[in-house]
């Protein structure tokens, strides 16, 4: 039974415990349904929580850990028959490939079941399930073929006892929510702690992801400093991979680029943007606000891509020309000026919404003592207004710091993709119109194309962006703590 | 009360500091303040008394011009402070709020410290040469606050961190120190507690040696222990002013009797 009919099926006793259950409160109260512990409707849904809840914990809980439990018995059939040489997890993902088409071709009618269970691995079969439009990565072999057909036994059984547990868990969850409702159970008790408990799950999938995601880095990651000395990832001053090995990888000339950038980026957006989060929150009226606001945070919905085309037909060629050619300072319209500045552009509407959120939370009682005592409305904002907010308005540069260093389309329209030398001489190192590139960028290039994920030269993308979460992570963190600490402030 | 020749009637009262004439104040179409004419003395603390809403802190910041910070509000008529009208073309706001100072409601000090608090004005307004021109300032100030002994071993402590009574007097303190000569105190009391309501009215009473006070006040005890010139208002118009003894004694019309022996508000 497809999971889409299981689910429809669990929601309609959902909703049948919500009409039953409210139905049986209110006549279990007889005719005054004040009687009742809680309003009738909380019996409904109670009902409808102890139905649907399980049912659905479990249907996902299933459908997560089936496939795992049915690769498990397969992979030990494929393991068996393995010829010398190959290769388990690629054989395993043709066995599932091999499953997969068999059933849609079942399913499209190309094949009838009993053909699709009755076929026999011989030199023609390839053929003919290209016909049928599934292409495999290697000729189907006897063990392929029967693992293939193991594995569709296996999933059908789960399919059909995955619909069975769930509708059983769900009619029992309807069952039990009816019989415990008498007049003195506590359902809007029991609807709290069910709400309660949907909340927590709510947090702690975010918290759990992110868990993962950091511990799958930290995985690949240790793979590397196997292959790759840390040291010479840290503290090496050169970048040179090659797929052919004697790779050098340091970390250092990437790092470089990437807060060499993210400071140029901040040296246009933290001024602009503050100072236009100070005219929007101190001086503009009403109508200007209401105007301009929208108007510089249509910035923040520009997609990075198009700041990206905006970088390298425009604003790098324009400062090439009139800049760097005239100055004698490099003939490559990618620079980290170029990147710099339209980074510094797209980071505007961050630093002025969130400053002048901060700037509007100093209580006016603040303005008002400042210029009772004669002081002019710059003098207000400088010595007062700016001091105050000035923890929460670091929080706000931080966080767009950490924007900056996990920018990569701006990078590799603006600044291009070539590491900075750090070899040559300190003018290359920190002449702005050097093209220059950032670890994310280097990330993206060292896993697109044919890949092998086991080489060090894959692999040091992990540590890369290991490296960079814990860079903009305790950006993060730093900025968190100024902006808690400054919210104590007025209490 | 309806003379129009203010320059000669300020001749022959000599200390009268601030002379209201017709003010009208709307706020957009809210009509708050109307035809109010009033004539605040030197040296002397006057209190605007009535019940909630009725204009008192509208007008009280008319008279340093606090309301050009809001704005739909709009004001007609005249106010002279020491014969120059404060709403001409040529007066700047900023230096009449060094003249005219102002303690608020909620104690407000600066997120900076103690001393940096009372060192605000001076400094803006330039009116020390030196460190220890600025730490003598500081010092008076704070002494006249009546804070100077609880103060004075952490002056670079936080002011938030103080108690309210010790807030407000901080703000007493940091409004004295830029020197005004006449200083308006909207409720300073309010969110005091008896204690230091006694200290700040204390305070208030030896300010008027120096400067013209005028104090709005919820408390009618407060205001007759306090203050020397009573107003009245109601609905947005000044109903009765006079001595205090004769407002609170002798009230002349029906709507301040009614007010002060507790029928509206
Ligand atoms: N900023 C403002 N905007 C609009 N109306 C205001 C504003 N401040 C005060 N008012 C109105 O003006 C009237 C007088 O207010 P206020 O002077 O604060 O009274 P009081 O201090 O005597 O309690 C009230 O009706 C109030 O609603
Ligand atoms: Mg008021």
């Amino acid at each position: 039974m497809p999971v889409f009919w299981i689910l429809a099926i669990v929601l309609v006793l959902g909703a049948a415990g919500y009409v039953l259950g409210r139905a049986r409160a209110l006549s279990s109260a007889g005719d005054d349904y004040r009687s009742l512990h809680s309003l009738p409707s909380y019996y409904g849904w109670n009902a409808f929580i102890l139905t649907v809840v399980p049912a659905l914990l479990v249907l996902a809980a299933w459908m997560l850990i089936a496939p795992i439990v049915i690769d498990g018995m397969v992979s030990g059939l494929v393991d068996e028959g393995m010829q010398e040489g190959s290769n388990l997890s690629l054989l395993m993902s043709d066995v599932r490939r091999l499953a997969a088409g068999l059933d849609s071709a079942v399913s499209s009618g190309a094949l009838s079941a009993s053909e699709a269970s009755g076929l026999v691995a011989d030199n023609a079969l390839a053929g003919r399930l290209m016909g049928l439009g599934i292409s495999l990565g290697s000729s189907v072999t006897e063990t392929t073929l029967a693992a293939a057909q193991r594995y569709r036994g296996l999933a059908a059984a789960s399919q059909v006892w995955m619909a069975v547990v769930v509708i059983a868990l769900a009619a029992g969850g309807l069952l039990l929510g009816l019989r415990r409702i008498n007049p003195s159970f506590r359902a809007r008790n029991a609807v709290e702690t069910g709400l309660l408990a949907l909340l927590i799950l709510a947090s702690s999938i975010a918290i759990l992801t992110t868990l993962g995601i950091v511990l799958s880095m930290l995985f690949e990651t240790i793979n590397f400093f196997r292959q790759y000395p840390a040291s010479e990832f840290f503290f090496s001053t050169t970048w040179s991979p090659d797929f052919r090995g004697n790779s050098e990888l340091g970390i250092l000339p990437l790092l470089w680029g990437t807060l060499y950038i993210s400071l140029i980026a901040l040296l246009v957006a933290v001024p602009v943007g503050l100072f236009a989060a100070i005219y929007l929150s101190e001086y503009a009226g009403p109508k200007m606000r209401a105007v301009a606001k929208p108007l510089i945070e249509v910035l923040a919905g520009i997609p990075t891509i198009v700041y990206g085309l905006f970088a390298l037909i425009t604003v790098g060629p324009a400062l090439r020309d009139y800049f760097a050619q005239p100055l004698g300072l490099g003939n490559s319209s990618s620079s980290v000026m170029t990147a710099g500045l339209v980074m510094g552009i797209m980071l505007i509407p961050f630093v002025s919404s969130l400053s002048d959120d901060i700037i509007n939370a100093v209580p006016q009682s603040m303005r008002d003592g400042s210029l009772g005592l004669g002081a002019t409305p710059s003098e207000t904002i400088r010595s007062v207004i700016i001091p105050a907010a000035l923890p929460g308005i670091v929080g706000a540069v931080l966080l767009a710091a950490s924007r900056a260093i996990g920018e990569t389309m701006i990078v590799v329209l603006g600044a291009g993709a070539a590491a900075a030398r750090l070899n040559e001489g300190l003018t290359e190192a920190i002449n702005p119109f050097e093209a220059m590139t950032t670890v994310t960028v280097k990330i993206v290039s060292q896993l697109t194309g044919d890949t092998d994920f086991a080489s060090p030269e894959t692999l040091v993308a992990f540590a890369l962006g290991l490296t960079l979460f814990v860079i903009t992570l305790a950006l993060n963190v730093l900025a968190l703590y100024i902006v808690r600490k400054y919210r104590e402030q007025y209490e | 009360m309806n003379d129009m020749r203010p320059l000669e009637r300020i001749v022959d009262t000599d200390n009268v500091k601030i002379a209201a004439k017709n003010v009208q104040v709307y706020y957009g179409d809210t009509h708050a303040i109307k035809d109010v004419d009033v004539d605040i003395l030197a040296n002397t603390v006057t209190a605007f008394i009535g019940p909630s809403g009725c204009g008192k802190s509208t007008f009280l910041r008319c008279i340093n011009r606090m309301n050009d910070t809001i704005d739909i509000a709009r004001i007609e008529g005249n106010i002279l402070l020491d014969g120059e009208d404060i709403y001409d073309k040529r007066v700047d706001p900023v230096q009449l709020r060094a003249r005219v100072g102002m303690v608020f409601q909620k104690p407000n000090p600066f997120p900076k410290s103690i001393y940096d608090n009372v060192a605000y004005g001076p400094k803006i307004h330039g009116l020390a040469r030196n460190k220890a021109e600025l730490d003598e300032i500081v010092e008076k100030a704070l002494r006249r606050g009546a804070i100077w002994d609880e103060v004075k071993d952490r002056l670079h402590a936080s002011g938030t961190g103080l108690s309210g009574g010790q807030q407000q007097r901080l703000c007493i303190a940091r409004a004295v120190a830029t020197e005004p000569e006449v200083l308006l105190m909207d409720e300073p009391c309010s969110a005091l507690d008896p204690i230091a309501t006694a200290q700040v009215e204390e305070l208030i009473d030896e300010l008027k040696e120096t400067y013209s006070v005028v104090i709005v006040t919820h408390s009618m005890q407060q205001a007759a222990r306090v203050s020397q010139k009573t107003a009245f208002f109601h609905l947005g118009n000044l109903v009765e002013y006079g001595d205090t003894g004769d407002i609170f004694n002798t009230p002349q019309d029906q709507r301040t009797e009614s007010y002060i022996t507790g029928r509206i508000g």
